[in-house]
């Protein structure tokens, strides 16, 4: 990724943004990322609801999967799972 | 109304994208991925400054995958209101670019600083004209952007940093201020509270507001780890615990001939049903840094009991609106 | 060849209002204000009657108003308000927003002193407050000015080398509330002429839209613009404001063509070979221009140059207009206190700074709050300008004219 910030020239006019934050990876930001045990998942879709960054989004299956890269390891999903099928565990 | 169930609505592309800079356990980015669920189509946002407007379009990233506008601090219902009257005006003239949608929802976002305080007098300028617009309240009881400033949405003995807990004041000296009331005396077809506990409840109040033809004011919950001072994975359980208290009861309030008529959600009409199920408010302020000065070094059982005096009341005249 | 025209006894505010009408944008949002009362009271009774389709919202104040303005112009909408003096004041932070935006709104200022102590009367510290927010500012001498600029703002703020908003400024009660002739255009020649609102295309986060709030190519406007993206951002407003020089004429020719009516960034009057001359701003130029012919008969050789747009500032016309002049005096109707002398002389006195050979310029402050400025103290500034001009030099450039020391 280039570090060189584009001129004022290459800047749209108005001030509108020009990237999304999806490119903005927020996931070194935590040490714990959650490990889940979809054996004992319900597919009930709350972990996903409660997750601040939309971290976790539900297959095609029906289960939930955790996109590390932009999870900062709140461990609400851990916390809420009301089946204990996600486990917080540290990852440096 | 159109479906909305909770296996659906996890499939719908997310309206807040990921990658934004809010705090980790952040209250706000739950309760906005939720309303955005709602949304039936067509939809323009704003939000007044504060934490969700800093941490999702911190240039040049953008976390709005809806069109998204900030302009000032105390004049989000301003800009609501501006840009419905685009859209009205468009429409009923047949040109423009907004005039071919056939519904718009058209949301502002608000803390409680921009609402309670300083966009107090725009949000009733806009409830006062009846513009068709959602005015979501997004309350984390501080100026936590600017580093947990009291607000008038800050609750009674709270320690912020313009209210801190010395040892001749405990905390904020005043009462939170009844938002709710004062918008319902606008006489708008629609309030109501949301809790992000309950995801389907929020949901289903958000496309009711969205629907409803008017001034819609949905006033949300918003758990903040950092400014409560509590551990971020509790942002879920604490708001449950504020609705268990009945701290934050669950309620709409829609208009019927004129007048104002309350219907308690799901786990409030609960309580309402078994009163034993109210939970001790104590145990809502144990678990927060703000409110430790309530138990350390000595418990001040004065003015825990006020609290819960106060939120005794306060339900006691819900049930009664409420017609329990 | 100019359209047919229909003479109407209006004073400023309904010239604004009618102007208005006829350009029928697709919002209007504002507050009333003495001056700029009448202004809000004919766009609503327009709305009432039922001759326009504007969305009026009656706002809550005039914070809310531009606020509402934003929202609407954003979205894609024509927006319009009016105010003055504590009601811009109101409004100052999101002047700045609107032009950061590149926000083409169009608004009026019925030029009033800003208090305290409060008073209702004519000066021009409001929209000289508002002098750095990044907005074009037009100063009308007389109401046909008025109508005329009332039109075609909306052109010159949408062009897409621009895209800037515009106040459109008169003098309280000396224009909004005297009556003149003006002339006007029929309804479809000033809607033809204002056509549609036209985007720029830009590429946003979400891909390439026309910029405005777009449901279907989302943008997002107003973001967290830190030390690393702001400047630029500067930087653009600062290329809109020189295209701005260039548009302005060009819209004003296209008018002239259906109006009959020239105008220019500056007009100068009776300068051909004067060695006194006063610049200024807004009405007051008419009493120069009626004090200038009683002095030419007289056998002095006296001219003014009258500043139409002040934002952006004609530099270069004003030093051609200037730069052969033994004395000028620049004539403020503000104050800009503690500052080396009023906004228009230390902006007059900038720009010709650089030159070689410059002229003698003298500060006149005048008309505060209110105060009359007749013929005669007009003619004390240029006796003043021409005791100048014999000495070859000036003592204190400060002259506060008609107050009582």
């Amino acid at each position: 990724m280039s570090t060189r910030k584009p001129s004022s020239k290459e800047l749209p006019i108005g001030a509108v943004v020009t990237k999304s934050s999806m490119e903005y990876e927020t996931g070194d930001w935590g040490v714990m990322k959650p490990q889940t045990d979809l054996e004992k998942c319900t597919q009930c879709t709350l972990c996903h609801y409660f997750c601040p960054e939309g971290a976790i989004t539900m297959n095609d299956d029906g289960y939930p999967e955790v996109i590390n890269k932009y999870c900062k390891g709140c461990g609400i999903c851990a916390e809420e799972c009301p089946v204990k099928c996600i486990e917080m565990v540290r990852t440096k | 109304m159109s479906e909305l169930n909770l296996k659906q609505a996890s499939r719908k592309p997310e309206g807040l994208a990921a990658g934004h800079r809010l705090c980790a356990g952040c209250g706000h980015s739950i309760v906005v991925r939720m309303i955005l669920k709602a949304t039936r189509g067509p939809t323009i946002a704003t939000s007044a400054t504060g934490c969700l407007e800093v941490a999702t379009s911190i240039m040049p990233y953008s976390s709005w995958n809806i069109p998204w506008i900030h302009n000032a601090f105390e004049n989000a219902a301003a800009t609501a209101s501006g840009i419905e009257s685009a859209w009205q005006a468009q429409r009923k003239r047949g040109k423009g670019p907004l005039a071919k949608y056939e519904t718009l929802d058209v949301i502002a976002f608000a803390g409680d600083g921009g609402t309670y305080d300083i966009g107090l007098q725009a949000l009733s300028g806009a409830l006062e004209r009846g513009h068709d617009f959602t005015y979501v309240l997004l309350d984390n009881e501080a100026y936590m952007n600017t580093g947990i400033q009291r607000s008038g949405g800050t609750p009674f003995a709270a320690a912020t940093t313009t209210s801190p807990a010395g040892s001749v004041i405990p905390g904020k000296k005043e009462w939170k201020k009844p938002i709710d009331d004062i918008v319902i005396a606008h006489g708008i077809p629609y309030v109501a509270t949301l809790n992000p506990a309950w995801p389907m409840d929020v949901m289903r109040k958000s496309r009711t507001a969205f629907e409803v033809e008017g001034p819609a004011f949905l006033h949300a919950f918003i758990g903040c780890p950092r400014g409560w001072r509590y551990p971020m994975e509790k942002t879920i359980s604490l708001s449950r615990l504020a609705t268990q208290t009945c701290l934050f009861p669950l309620y709409e309030c829609t208009l019927e001939e004129g007048r104002p008529v309350y219907k308690l959600s799901g786990p409030s009409a609960a309580i309402a049903r078994r009163p034993a199920s109210k939970k001790p408010v104590e145990e809502y302020l144990v678990s927060q840094g703000r409110f430790r000065h309530l138990f350390r070094p000595e418990k001040r059982d004065d003015l825990i009991d006020s609290i819960q005096a106060w939120v005794d009341q306060k339900w006691e005249i819900l049930l009664e609106k409420a017609g329990v | 060849m100019s359209e047919k025209q229909t003479l109407m006894g209006m004073n400023g505010d309904e010239s604004v209002a009618y102007a208005t009408k006829q350009v029928n944008p697709d919002v209007v949002a504002a507050y009333p204000i003495t001056p700029q009362t009448i202004i809000v009271e004919k766009l609503s009774e327009y709305v009432a009657d039922g001759e326009v389709d504007y969305e009026y919202v009656a706002v809550e104040s005039e914070h809310s108003a531009l606020s509402n303005c934003v929202g609407a112009s954003a979205a894609g909408a024509r927006a319009f308000t009016a105010t003055a003096a504590n009601g811009l004041a109101l409004m100052w932070e999101i002047t700045f927003i609107a032009s950061g935006l590149r926000l083409p709104i169009v608004m009026a200022i019925v030029n009033r002193s800003l208090g305290g102590p409060i008073n209702i009367h004519n000066d021009h510290s409001d929209s000289m407050g508002a002098r750095d927010s990044g907005w074009i500012q037009i100063h009308c001498e007389n109401s046909q000015e008025v109508y005329d600029a009332s039109i075609t703002a909306w052109r010159m703020a949408e062009h897409p080398d621009v895209l800037l908003p515009i106040m459109v400024c008169l003098d309280g009660f000396t224009l909004s509330h005297t009556m003149e002739n003006v002339l006007t255009l029929p309804d479809k020649v000033v809607s033809d002429f204002v056509g549609e609102r036209e985007f720029i295309t830009v590429k946003g986060h979400m891909g390439e839209t026309e910029l405005r709030l777009n449901p279907d190519v989302p943008l997002t406007f107003g973001p967290v613009d830190l030390q690393d993206y702001y400047f630029e951002h500067k930087l653009h407003q600062i290329d809109a404001m020189k295209q701005a020089l260039k548009v302005i004429p060009e819209v004003d020719a296209e008018y002239a063509k259906i109006s009959g009516r020239s105008y220019d960034l500056l007009h100068p009057y009776r300068m051909e070979d004067a060695e006194v001359a006063v610049l200024g701003l807004g009405s007051t130029m008419g009493t120069v221009k009626y004090t200038v012919d009683q002095l030419r008969d007289e056998g002095v050789k006296a001219g003014l140059v009258k500043m139409r747009v002040f934002r952006p500032f004609p530099s270069s016309d004003l030093v051609d207009a200037l730069k052969d002049i033994p004395a000028v005096g620049v004539l403020d109707k503000s104050l800009s206190l503690g500052a080396p002398g009023g906004p228009l002389f230390e902006e007059t006195m900038a720009t010709l700074y650089h030159l070689p050979k410059k002229p003698l310029i003298a500060n006149y402050i005048h008309g505060l709050g209110g105060r009359d400025t007749g013929p005669q103290l007009i003619r004390g500034v240029f006796e003043s300008l021409l005791e100048i001009k014999d000495k070859g030099e000036i003592g204190d450039p400060m002259n506060y004219v008609g107050a009582r020391p």
